[in-house]
């Protein structure tokens, strides 16, 4: 694989770009491995990244029933930020921001994180006292959040209307300022090089049907569509399908898999500095590099695994796209899909060992997944590789739910996760 | 656009008129004081999840206003049957039968 730096691309410049080579090898499952990870989105390609690079374990596979990034990965929003209110989330979040900063230089690889801020958007004396108190357990756990005033919003948002005549009038907003979007694409691209880079196998469109277990109850492997592939550990990071993977080895899960869209408008000249998200008339938006704008709120009503959902969702979400931004009332919409989110009973995450020896599970992460891109494989690859959870994601773990002590993230408010 | 059968009202309408209300059949502990953590767990957190066959509640919110049970194919968001509340489930395979 050929580093991307300024000697090369001048090198291939003058070869007319004929000879890079691929980014990733095709690669057919060998009999054995130390771990096999499930699931070839960001964080499963992102925690064979740092097994590889942090500790030494190369003789990994990455396999998933599709394309890489096809799922979640390539399906969000792009929004990272980390105002969570609970502390234990604050840690986590805010870790994979610290880890997004540095993670073009870490990859040789453009993920375009750009930190053009997030603006929360308070329309009722509720939101606003509930906003103030994000912001000042924020900074208590230092995490950069401030208050703004209506006409700052403005002032940072200007396609923002603000009329005291408005339906849901903005009486103010909470500013991340070192929130903002990435590239989601690049973020598979780029974990998947260099996990390959290092010896990691990336095997795609090969569905896992069933992680097989031994007479002593511990992991011995995967069977696949291509065979059985033997594991001394397996890790599960398959999102909207996770309960699917994890019955076949007798492990039930708190999750329930909705689908979540998103849609985007035709590409405009650059009019949107930010990303605005409203809880109270739930949508939030922000515009890719590419002009389009990029829309989207809250999951289907039901549960479902078609990777669509319904028309009134997005009825629903434009409508208060159009309400918090009459400016954008006649913008056409170009495209909209879905995909299937795992949802957990307190909205928060789940990075974990399971009851059973040799299996782990990252999984649960909602409507948020994308944010957390790296921190989550950051300590999933920490977790499978010590056997013990790293301190960030210790309070992350399914038996919660049995001990009462729950990361109640739905409970504090944020519609929009 | 789902489109769903109410029971009680004999009539299929657009979803927007129904609110879902998650898994069905799940009973209620009868002596919640013996219970132990896992049965709480079970009781308050475990959901099928299913790909395929849902057993599930929904509410005529902007109609009759009643719960009643359904089952849906998660894949397809198909209605295979709805049914009243209280009654016992269908049978699965019957009603696969039927759908084909």
């Amino acid at each position: 694989m050929t580093r991307f730096n300024a000697l090369n691309l001048v090198k291939h410049a003058l070869t007319g770009h004929k000879n890079w080579t691929e980014q990733w090898p095709e690669a057919e499952p060998k009999k054995e491995y130390d771990v096999v990870i499930v699931g070839a989105g960001g964080h499963g390609l992102g925690a064979a990244h740092y097994l590889a690079k942090e500790h030494g374990i190369t003789n990994v596979a990455v396999i998933d029933k599709g394309w890489l990034g096809g799922g979640n990965t390539g399906r969000n929003t792009t929004i990272i930020r980390s105002n969570y209110l609970y502390d234990e989330s604050a840690r986590l979040y805010d870790h994979a921001v610290d880890l997004w900063e540095g993670l073009s230089q870490d990859l040789n690889y453009n993920v375009m994180y750009s930190r053009r801020g997030v603006l929360m958007l308070a329309h009722n004396v509720h939101d606003v006292q509930s906003f103030q108190r994000h912001v000042h357990a924020n900074r208590l756990n230092g995490v950069d959040n401030r208050w703004l005033t209506p006409q700052e919003c403005k002032e940072y948002c200007p396609p923002l209307s603000i009329s005291p005549n408005a339906r849901y009038p903005v009486m103010g907003g909470a500013l991340q300022e070192r929130a903002g979007t990435a590239r989601h694409d690049a973020v598979a691209w780029g974990y998947a090089r260099s996990a390959a880079q290092r010896g990691v196998d990336i095997i795609q469109n090969c569905p896992v049907t069933a992680i097989r277990r031994g007479a002593n109850g511990a992991v011995e492997g995967v069977e696949t569509a291509k065979g059985f592939i033997k594991a001394k550990k397996v890790a599960v990071s398959a999102a909207g399908h996770t309960s699917v993977v994890m019955d076949t080895a007798g492990v039930r899960l708190p999750l329930e898999s909705y689908p979540l869209q998103a849609l985007v408008s035709e590409p405009v000249k650059p009019i949107f500095p930010c990303v605005v998200m409203s809880n109270a008339v739930h949508a939030y938006i922000s515009q890719s590099d590419k002009g389009e704008l990029v829309i989207g709120s809250g999951t289907d009503q039901y549960t479902s695994y078609s990777q669509r959902g319904g028309l009134p969702l997005i009825e629903h979400t434009v409508a208060a796209i159009v309400e918090i931004f009459p400016i954008f009332n006649r913008m056409r919409m170009l495209r909209k899909w879905g995909g299937i989110v795992d949802v957990t009973p307190d909205r928060s995450a789940i990075i974990s060992k399971t009851p059973v020896d040799g299996l782990y599970v990252n999984c649960g992460w909602g409507t948020g997944g994308f944010k957390a891109t790296p921190g989550a494989a950051h300590t999933f690859a920490w977790t499978i590789a010590k056997n013990e959870p790293h301190p960030i994601n210790a309070p992350f773990t399914m038996e919660r739910f049995r001990t009462g002590r729950l990361i109640d993230e739905a409970a504090a408010a944020a519609v929009a996760h | 656009m789902l489109l769903i059968h109410c029971p009680y009202c004999k009539e299929t309408l657009p979803e927007s008129e129904f609110t879902y209300a998650g898994q069905a059949h799940i009973v209620r502990p009868e002596m919640p004081s013996e219970q132990t953590d896992a049965q709480w767990e079970e009781f308050l957190f475990l959901r099928a999840n299913p790909k395929g066959p849902h057993y599930e509640r929904w509410r005529h919110f902007h109609g009759c206003g009643r719960f009643f049970n359904a089952v849906r194919d998660t894949v397809s968001d198909k209605f295979l049957t709805t049914y009243p509340a209280n009654t016992p489930k269908p049978d699965l395979e019957s009603l696969i039968g039927d759908a084909e």
